[in-house]
Order: structure tokens, then C-alpha cells, then sequence
């Protein structure tokens, strides 16, 4: 697969990670931007996703299904042909509440990818990148059993 | 004993509770939170499997809900870190959380959640998390 395929192929499966599953479409998850080991996804403020009623703070874990999502996509990302992933562990430092009425904003980065493991780390912030809420770190499983239907994308 | 009708209350005003769509069950003085299964809550369509992020949203508001009810109900905790392990796929199905606090310190309270679907002795998913807490009295 050349260079400019592999990335197509990597637009054309973002996408579907995001809005068109059930359960990002719910979140409101959107796809942002993905390149070979990095993507970006986004979660608009939304009130059916408050935490705390007293400080309409949203709730970690919807913060946590977006770094999910967003590590997921880079995994796919990271290795030499796109496959499909399982998350193995995922963990999440949380630095701070998110601003009620701001889109979050998660940036995932595979730094190494095995033959079968994919290792990540990724940020979660409301437009300062330098002043993150939340951190996390990922590893993820390729399954080859879905490799069949990113083909079929 | 504390009062099951304040972790209802608690829990039906919380807005990503009633999205996940997750339910109090009492036995006793264990509580355990359930996950009917309901179809926005899949990740992966094709599988189908429930999304990681849905289960660790039942973990999270479990262990938020049973430092709830540790503190006495004085307020809502705030995660610092929470560390989630996948041990199986999610099934499209009813999904079961249980949490337990090992330790309640002056403001940090370290909480371990099991979850499962049909086979307790079959977790899907194990997280441990970090809360900030009010303490108990």
C-alpha cells in the first residue's frame, strides 16, 4: 500500500470511528484529523454528558471514551497497514475539570507499534493544548479478525 | 445503614448516568450498578461489541457512587486517575459494576471496580481509580 493510499484509507476509516458508531454518535464524538500514528477527535460541550449537576462539569467518563476513541483511531494508524484494535489498558490522569461550554479536544500519538501491540499517549484539552485536562496512556491489541472489514470500508 | 433512596436521587440527576442508562441494585448493604444493554451504547457495530468507553463509564460512576455513599452523600468525588484494564469483548447485554474502596485517606480515596456481564468470575473489565473526596465522618 503506497504512502497516499494508506493515508486515504485512514480518512475514510476515521470517521466511522467516531459519529457513525452508536455509541460516539450518542457522546457526539467527531472525527477532527488523522495522519499516519496521530488523530485528533473532538467532543462538543453536551449537557447529557454533566457529571456533577452542581458544577455542570462533564463527566470523566465521557472524557474518557473520547481519549479511547481517539487512541483507538491512532492505533489503527500506527501500524505499517491499518488494522483494527482492542484497547488492552487504558489510563487517564484527569489534570482538571473541563470548562463547562468548551468542545474537548483529544490528541492521541502512537509512538511505537510491535507487530501486535500498539503503545499510546494522548492529551485532552479545551483549545491549550499546555494546559491540559486530562492525559492518558494506551496500549492496544491488533485483532486480526477485523482486519478484514477496514478493507471493506 | 445509608439511605438507598439518596444514591437514586444521586444517580438520576447526574445527566451522563441517565445516558449510559445505568440503574442502582441493592442486595443488602452491597450495591451494584447495572448497564441494561441498549443499543447506543455499542461501539463497534459490526462485532457487535459495547464500547470501552461506555464500560468505563459504568466503572467510573460506580466508583463515584460508592464513594457516595462511604462519605455519607456530602458531595460528588472527582477523579485524579483512573487505570482500566479490557479483559473481554463487551457483549451486547446487560453489564454489572461493582466497586469496592480500599483505602479512604484525608482527601484521596483509592477505589478498585470489577465488571462483568452473565459470569461474575468472568470480568470484562478491572479499573482502579484515585478520588478526590470529602472524608467521611
Amino acid at each position: 500500500m503506497s504512502e497516499n493510499d494508506y493515508i486515504q484509507k485512514l480518512w475514510e476509516i476515521g470517521p466511522s470511528m467516531a459519529e457513525h458508531t452508536p455509541h460516539g454518535k450518542e457522546l457526539g464524538i467527531k472525527f477532527v484529523a488523522v495522519d499516519k500514528g496521530r488523530a485528533t477527535m473532538s467532543l462538543p460541550y453536551n449537557t447529557e454528558l454533566i457529571g456533577d449537576p452542581k458544577t455542570r462539569v462533564l463527566h470523566g467518563g465521557a472524557v474518557t471514551t473520547l481519549l479511547d476513541q481517539a487512541c483507538g483511531l491512532a492505533a489503527i494508524a500506527g501500524f505499517d497497514e491499518p488494522r483494527m484494535c482492542a484497547t488492552l489498558n487504558l489510563s487517564i490522569d484527569y489534570m482538571r475539570a473541563a470548562e463547562p461550554g468548551k468542545t474537548i479536544i483529544a490528541q492521541a500519538h502512537c509512538y511505537k507499534a510491535t507487530k501486535h501491540v500498539a503503545f499510546l499517549r494522548a492529551v485532552a484539552h479545551d483549545g491549550d493544548e499546555t494546559d491540559p485536562v486530562a492525559t492518558a496512556q494506551a496500549t492496544f491489541m491488533a485483532t486480526s479478525m477485523l482486519k478484514k472489514d477496514i478493507r471493506n470500508v | 445503614m445509608f439511605e438507598q433512596e439518596r444514591i437514586i436521587k444521586a444517580l438520576s440527576q447526574i445527566p451522563y448516568s441517565i445516558t449510559l442508562g445505568v440503574k442502582p441494585i441493592f442486595i443488602g448493604e452491597e450495591f451494584t450498578l447495572r448497564m441494561p444493554f441498549k443499543n447506543s451504547n455499542i461501539g463497534n457495530p459490526t462485532l457487535p461489541a459495547l464500547h470501552g468507553g461506555a464500560i468505563s463509564g459504568l466503572m467510573e460512576i460506580a466508583a463515584i457512587a460508592q464513594l457516595y455513599i462511604t462519605t455519607n452523600g456530602k458531595s460528588l468525588s472527582k477523579p485524579i486517575g483512573i487505570n482500566v484494564d479490557y479483559l473481554r469483548k463487551g457483549l451486547p447485554k446487560d453489564t454489572y459494576a461493582r466497586a469496592v474502596v480500599f483505602k479512604q485517606g484525608a482527601r484521596v480515596a483509592n477505589v478498585r471496580v470489577r465488571s462483568w456481564q452473565e459470569d461474575y468470575s468472568k470480568p470484562i473489565a478491572v479499573m482502579h481509580g484515585h478520588y478526590l473526596t470529602d472524608k467521611a465522618d
